[in-house]
């Protein structure tokens, strides 16, 4: 290894599964991993990174999936002065067969430090370092086993969504192959950059919203249904007699007071038309309560982190709709939401910051939705209104 | 050349047999105990899932380990979590042991599920990133050696997300978590007006800054901008696109911790998680100070809040008041909001604790 990493070494202590043993273990291979060892080391020092702003690096025909990173000590470090990383596309719900997982790691061996996320925070497989003349060919390899690259820059980011009907009784949608069907069908927004900004797209088969889809994307499809929850009371006395608080714990947590809780003849009762489908009790007794039958998706916009003008949580824009495939709503809402912020929107302008400049009433009118009450917490209070 | 637009394999493709054969047919699952997860179908076929945390990053020969345990237990199938957690399914019970002893020897905890402290969503940070404010890896590794007993049980009131980013960015969307670390700078961009003019756009550079605190240099001979530095938040967006403005510093960097946000629809709608503390100083490899203050928060949020209760859940309903004071946080001028949505979160009601 050469340099003492004192500071990095204690990284190596304590229970938790250690990222530097990681890094020495892809050291062994690949002097890349040695020098980012000691340029964390380094960093570690002196409280500031060692990694210069950008750079632009593809691969042909792309726009992105490579991030361009050079190191700003390439003298001492000269096997990560170029140091660039590839989002690559997982399969949707985060499944492998170790076949294909063996072959990306064959594949980054080869060309790369021998470092991978699994995954990034946008659910990318992210393969960490490599030197730019190794981008191409490590991209035709990587082609070669059936992987393509993620989105970055203004682009369509890669769709994401939870585990959905494939190991989840709770999902209400098939967020699996609605997720691969619009990354297929989206390929080009996906690795072309064209738009004011980026754009991300999550789903969530239930209200739970396990990929964050509320907080996280542009474009948010969350699960739920029209009818009423199922109830099967002899599961629930199950529940009860196995020592569950049913009326402190399920009933008195209910936000809007839908359930009640008949202890003498042991029988959960549910007014279907109160219930706001919050997942509380379902997550409380999963044994007897399940979503209804009637099953679709609540479609939400606009939800970012801070970047420019405050982070914001998605809005009802559709409350309710069926979602099968070829999912050709959705896809034309799509195509309608990018046309009217690629036309309006200023340079890094998320959709929602324009909606927020423009209105809302503009941007339902740019997109054909009428408006309804499920939209707005409530209506406005001032009197400064439009006709 | 390679084909290029293919998109990523159909997921089809990577799911066991068992999930093949019961997609969309499960009726309930249950936690058999920390990290071991049970499923059962409508045809009456079981899944079971061991649960692991990771270090995300991860080399390659590890991920080689990994697939030597699917291998021998799961038919050669594995998967990843949002955050970062693996997971190992198999229908036959009788491997759950055996797989739980086989991951134990990699070092992987098992746990992550229910009332407990899962992995860390969490960005890149010194390892490779250009606009951190502070380091990620090692803030994670330091958070979890702490909470790891919080990983592997499940006795806390409710789940308790953590994420963390390391700038205001938030690649990592920690919004939204019950406790969230956010790196930040402290101190304005310092221009470097020679090289601006070849590096930056400057209505580019102009227009990213939130608070319109960037303008075009007062001498006009000079193709540069000026920072009018008491309007200067430190977001670093202009450093974004501008790379000749850089604001890391030593000791004007560090974390800031924001807490009682989610995103689940359960009970309470999903939240924003709030400043509580507004800055803790870089000290690498372990961030001390921001370690026993987020073990402060969490002994207290266990103490204190019901069952089922998120962070912010119980935060909103005993007041922000009583939750500084139980965690002794000194409330400060940072904590008052004075941006876009600022006066949404001033009280309008003589209904407060003291």
């Amino acid at each position: 290894m050469g340099k003492e990493t004192p500071m990095a070494d204690e990284l190596e202590k304590g229970p938790w599964p250690s990222f530097v043993k990681q890094i020495k273990r892809a050291a062994k291979k690949h002097p890349s991993a040695n020098d980012l060892l000691n340029v964390v080391e380094l960093s570690y020092k002196d409280k500031v990174t060692h990694w210069k702003h950008g750079g632009i690096v593809g691969v042909t025909g792309y726009g992105g999936g490579v991030i361009g990173r050079y190191s700003d000590v390439p003298e001492k470090f000269p096997n990560i002065a170029a140091f660039h990383t590839f989002r690559v596309n997982h399969p949707s719900g985060w499944f492998y067969t170790t076949k294909k997982l063996r072959q990306i790691c064959d594949v980054w061996e080869k060309y790369g430090s021998g470092l991978t996320n699994f995954h990034g925070s946008t659910g990318d497989i992210i393969l960490l370092g490599s030197p730019t003349e190794n981008l191409q060919p490590c991209f035709d390899a990587l082609s070669g086993i059936g992987f393509d690259l993620g989105g970055s820059g203004s682009v369509l980011r890669t769709p994401t969504g939870c585990v959905g009907p494939a190991r989840c009784e709770w999902s209400c949608i098939d967020t699996l192959n609605l997720i691969y069907d619009l990354t297929m069908e989206f390929q080009d927004e996906l690795h072309r950059p064209r738009w004011p900004y980026k754009f991300k797209i999550k789903a969530s088969g239930c209200p739970n919203d396990c990929v964050a889809a509320i907080a996280r994307a542009d474009f948010t499809i969350i699960g739920t249904w029209r009818d009423s929850l199922r109830i099967d009371q002899d599961a629930v006395r199950e529940y009860a007699e196995g020592g569950l608080n049913v009326e402190k714990l399920v009933v008195g947590k209910c936000p809007t007071g839908a359930l009640e809780w008949d202890e003498k003849a042991r029988e959960l009762k549910l007014k279907p038309q109160e219930c706001v489908r919050c997942m509380h009790c379902i997550n409380k007794m999963p044994k007897a309560l399940r979503p209804g039958l009637d099953c679709g998706a609540t479609i939400l916009i606009g939800g970012k982190a801070p970047i420019l003008k405050g982070a914001n949580l998605s809005w009802v824009l559709i409350p309710f709709i069926k979602l099968e495939p070829p999912y050709t709503e959705i896809k034309d809402l799509l195509l309608k939401i990018w046309d009217w912020w690629d036309e309006h929107g200023r340079t890094r302008e998320r959709v929602a910051e324009l909606i927020q400049r423009l209105g809302l009433k503009t941007f339902l009118r740019a997109v054909g939705i009428k408006p309804v009450p499920q939209m707005v917490n409530q209506p406005r209070a001032n009197p400064y209104v439009f006709f | 050349m390679a084909k290029t637009d293919i998109g990523p394999p159909d997921f089809r493709e990577m799911l066991p047999e068992v999930i093949k054969k019961n997609y969309g047919k499960w009726k309930y699952h249950e936690i058999l105990k920390p990290g071991v997860l049970k499923h059962v179908s409508e045809t009456g076929d079981e899944l079971y899932t061991v649960r692991t945390g990771s270090p995300r990053l991860m080399s390659v020969d590890s991920v080689r380990d990994i697939c030597d345990i699917a291998d021998k237990y799961c038919d050669g199938h594995l998967r990843f979590t949002s955050r970062y957690n693996i997971e190992f399914m198999t229908p036959d019970k009788n491997k759950v042991d055996p797989l739980i002893e086989e991951v134990g020897k990699l070092g992987l905890p098992v746990g992550g599920t229910g009332k407990c402290i899962t992995n860390v969503v969490h960005t890149q940070g010194w390892i490779h990133c250009h606009s951190a404010a502070t380091d990620a890896s090692a803030v994670v590794k330091a958070i979890m050696d702490e909470f790891y007993d919080h990983f592997t049980n499940m006795k806390l009131p409710a789940q308790l997300r953590i994420s963390l980013a390391c700038c205001i960015n938030m690649c990592g969307a920690v919004h939204c978590s019950d406790l969230a670390v956010v790196g930040v700078h402290t101190k304005p961009p310092r221009v470097d007006h020679e090289h601006l003019h070849a590096l930056c756009e400057i209505p580019t550079t102009i227009a990213s800054c939130p608070t319109g605190a960037i303008r075009r240099h007062s001498d006009k001979e000079v193709k540069s901008v000026e920072v009018r530095e008491e309007l200067c938040m430190y977001c670093g967006n202009c450093f974004t696109v501008c790379p000749a403005m850089p604001l890391a510093d030593p000791d004007g960097d560090g974390v800031a911790i924001y807490a009682g946000g989610k995103v689940s629809n359960a009970r309470k709608p999903p939240m924003f998680s709030r400043l509580i503390v507004p800055f803790l100083p870089n000290n690498p490899p372990r961030w001390p100070e921001l370690v026993s203050t987020l073990k402060k928060i969490v002994g207290v949020y266990a103490e204190h809040a019901q069952e089922d209760e998120r962070m912010g859940e119980w935060i909103q309903r005993v007041g922000w008041e009583t939750f500084f004071r139980l965690t002794d946080i000194p409330f400060t001028e940072q904590h008052i909001d004075d941006f876009t949505h600022a006066v949404e979160t001033y009280r309008t009601t003589t209904q407060f604790r003291w």
